[in-house]
């Protein structure tokens, strides 16, 4: 990976790099009675690791010119194994805290390993672990294809792919020490939250500077969704987490907003993360990864442009919808409810151009389980966006909320939708960072789409299930006007449920490891591609490379 | 003008609604113009054959 950088570029990764060794430096040295010493001990550590793998890698020979004529696939194929790693490590934190559920008595008495510090590991890992880099990976692929350029550089891909993955490690490291803002999917405390910021702002000015470089006038919808995410995630994220730190060298920090002006902030950023996060820069990767594995263009160019504006508009102001029945004014609750009920539209735009996109593919479908992935994903986008607006409507959500309802529409989404298009994307993309002819065992991919499905389907009914029965039993009040259930009947009444659901995450989790497999034998044992194999005759390599534009 | 909660719910309720009828309409236009037909389709089309390599 060093080899490909230029000398400055090599020069400038070590500077970073000591610069980031100092800053753990500091912080271990002035936060050593605080969790936050531990932090910049990591960073120091990750920092150091860097340094000593630029410089080994320094005594490689400088790249000539002949890389300019390739697209930079490197971080793409670090990107994808990141990915899966975060998958299978949050995916089985995922379903520890499952069992936790259904066996409260397995947290050893310890701190560290009670529901509340394990479920954000399985949250930000498979949100941010799993999900970013996944939209990272496959950000860089579709940016150069559609652009028909280079990325600009060789450095900022790799500052920006091991940077996010600091943050992630920063997080997850976090919550068993306690370090916690108690905000949903925005854990992290300040310090990790300003190196995001930095790593951002490389990400968004590395896609611009490759948009620049396109020959095309226009550019490809699913970068629109992309730059969405990614312009978005950096307002979300920076808003939401105005904090004051009690000191420089404490993790702990304070909102600058209070009561329900913090709770409104914290879900305008909790739903725009859904929105932005997990389905904008998703929509991306279904924009591009659909047509190309089916060979065919989306059904409507037209109505993905109005659908990506439909979603850009009307997410933005769903967020009261999670503050239903609080002290957050009437008025802006009805707002909430009134846009997410209308974002069934382009929701379901998007799902049906996705699926009208395969109409004369039908069989590749049948035949191609990285294309059913794809398929089964844009149905699942379908029915958990009618479940969210449905649910955001203020009487469903008086039995929907606080039970497994939610956990159930969530899991709908995250499983059904965002992980199986990002299955069905790495599938796809893989034999081509490889240069392979394809999988290295279709048949593994075929057992991985039906584990993956299967797992999701009892996962989600059981939570079904479990959350209307907890919601009714809630409410069932007896002849005498008193609740006919306690809380504790109802958890009884969950137990069952609850296994079913442990059960359902584990099927999920041992297709993610079949995929891991899969994907490792490809990048080792697969055939190469016959375009591969004329690359190593040279005369060949000056025909084919004379007939490529700009060099 | 005293910038308090009632304000803030007048300009909400007022300007709110008209910005995104306005953006909603500009662009069903953009979408639909029919001089754009072309450039969508090719851009459309573009996707499927991209593995080639960069033009620099």
């Amino acid at each position: 990976m060093v080899a490909q950088l230029t000398q400055f570029e090599r020069r400038l990764a070590l500077i970073i790099a000591g610069l980031m060794a100092l800053c753990g430096l500091v912080l271990a040295a002035f936060g050593h009675r605080d969790p936050i010493g531990v932090h910049g001990l990591i960073i120091l550590a990750a920092a150091i690791g860097t340094m000593f793998v630029v410089i080994s890698g320094s005594f490689a020979d400088v790249p000539d010119d002949s890389h300019l004529g390739r697209y930079y696939d490197d971080p793409i194929k670090v990107g994808v194994v990141l990915a899966m790693g975060w998958a299978v490590f949050a995916m089985a934190v995922g379903d520890w805290v499952a069992w936790l559920l259904a066996y409260p008595e397995m947290t050893f008495d310890a701190a560290w390993s009670g529901f509340g510090r394990l479920r954000p590991m399985h949250t930000t890992g498979i949100i941010f672990g799993f999900g970013g880099n996944a939209l990272i990976a496959t950000s860089f692929h579709v940016m150069q294809r559609t652009s028909r350029a280079r990325m600009p550089d060789q450095l900022s891909p790799w500052f920006v792919l091991l940077g996010y993955n600091l943050f992630c490690i920063l997080a997850v490291t976090g919550y068993p020490m306690g370090i916690t803002q108690s905000k949903e999917y925005a854990e992290p405390e300040w310090y990790a939250d300003i190196w995001l910021v930095i790593v951002w702002v490389v990400y968004l000015a590395l896609y611009l500077r490759t948009l620049a470089r396109r020959q095309e006038p226009h550019i490809y919808v699913a970068n629109w969704y992309y730059l969405a995410f990614i312009l978005v995630v950096a307002v979300l994220h920076i808003v939401n987490n105005l904090a004051m730190p009690i000191a420089l060298a404490s993790a702990k920090s304070f909102p600058i907003f209070a009561g329900v002006q913090d709770a409104m902030t914290q879900w305008w950023y909790g739903h725009n993360a859904v929105a932005f996060f997990l389905t904008a820069g998703f929509l991306g990767m279904m924009y591009y990864y659909l047509p190309t594995r089916s060979g065919r263009p989306i059904f409507s160019y037209r109505l993905s442009i109005i659908s990506f504006w439909g979603i850009t508009f009307f997410y933005m102001w769903a967020g009261s919808h999670h503050l239903h029945y609080t002290a957050l004014p009437h008025w802006v609750q009805t707002l909430g409810m009134t846009f997410s009920a209308m974002l069934l539209v382009p929701s379901w735009a998007s799902a049906g151009n996705a699926l009208l996109t395969l109409n004369g593919a039908w069989h590749k479908v049948r035949d191609d389980a990285t294309l059913r992935f794809m398929m089964v994903a844009a149905v699942f986008y379908g029915l958990s966006t009618f479940e969210g607006s449905f649910m955001a409507i203020r009487p469903v959500n008086s039995l929907s909320h606080y039970t497994d309802w939610t956990v159930a529409h969530v899991h709908a989404g995250a499983l059904g939708w965002v992980a199986l298009i990002t299955f069905g994307a790495i599938y796809a993309l893989v034999p081509i960072l490889w240069k392979r002819q394809g999988m290295y065992s279709s048949a593994l991919v075929e057992v991985h789409f039906w584990l993956a499905l299967a797992g999701t389907l009892v996962y989600v009914f059981a939570m079904w299930n479990s959350g209307l029965v907890q919601g009714l039993m809630w409410r069932t009040y007896s002849a005498s006007g008193t609740l006919a259930y306690s809380f504790v009947e109802s958890l009884v009444a969950m137990h069952p449920y609850y296994i079913a659901r442990a059960v359902g995450g584990l099927l999920f989790l041992s297709g993610a490891v079949v995929g891991c497999i899969n994907i490792w034998m490809t990048a080792r044992h697969a055939p190469g591609t016959a375009q591969d194999a004329v690359r190593d005759r040279p005369l060949v390599i000056l025909a084919s490379r004379s007939l490529e534009p700009g060099e | 003008m005293d910038l308090d909660h009632e304000a803030l719910v007048a300009f909400a309720k007022s300007f709110g609604l008209f910005y995104l009828i306005a953006l909603s309409i500009g662009v069903l236009i953009y979408a639909c113009w029919p001089a754009n037909r072309r450039r969508f389709d090719r851009a459309a089309r573009s996707v499927l054959d991209d593995e080639g390599g960069p033009w620099r």
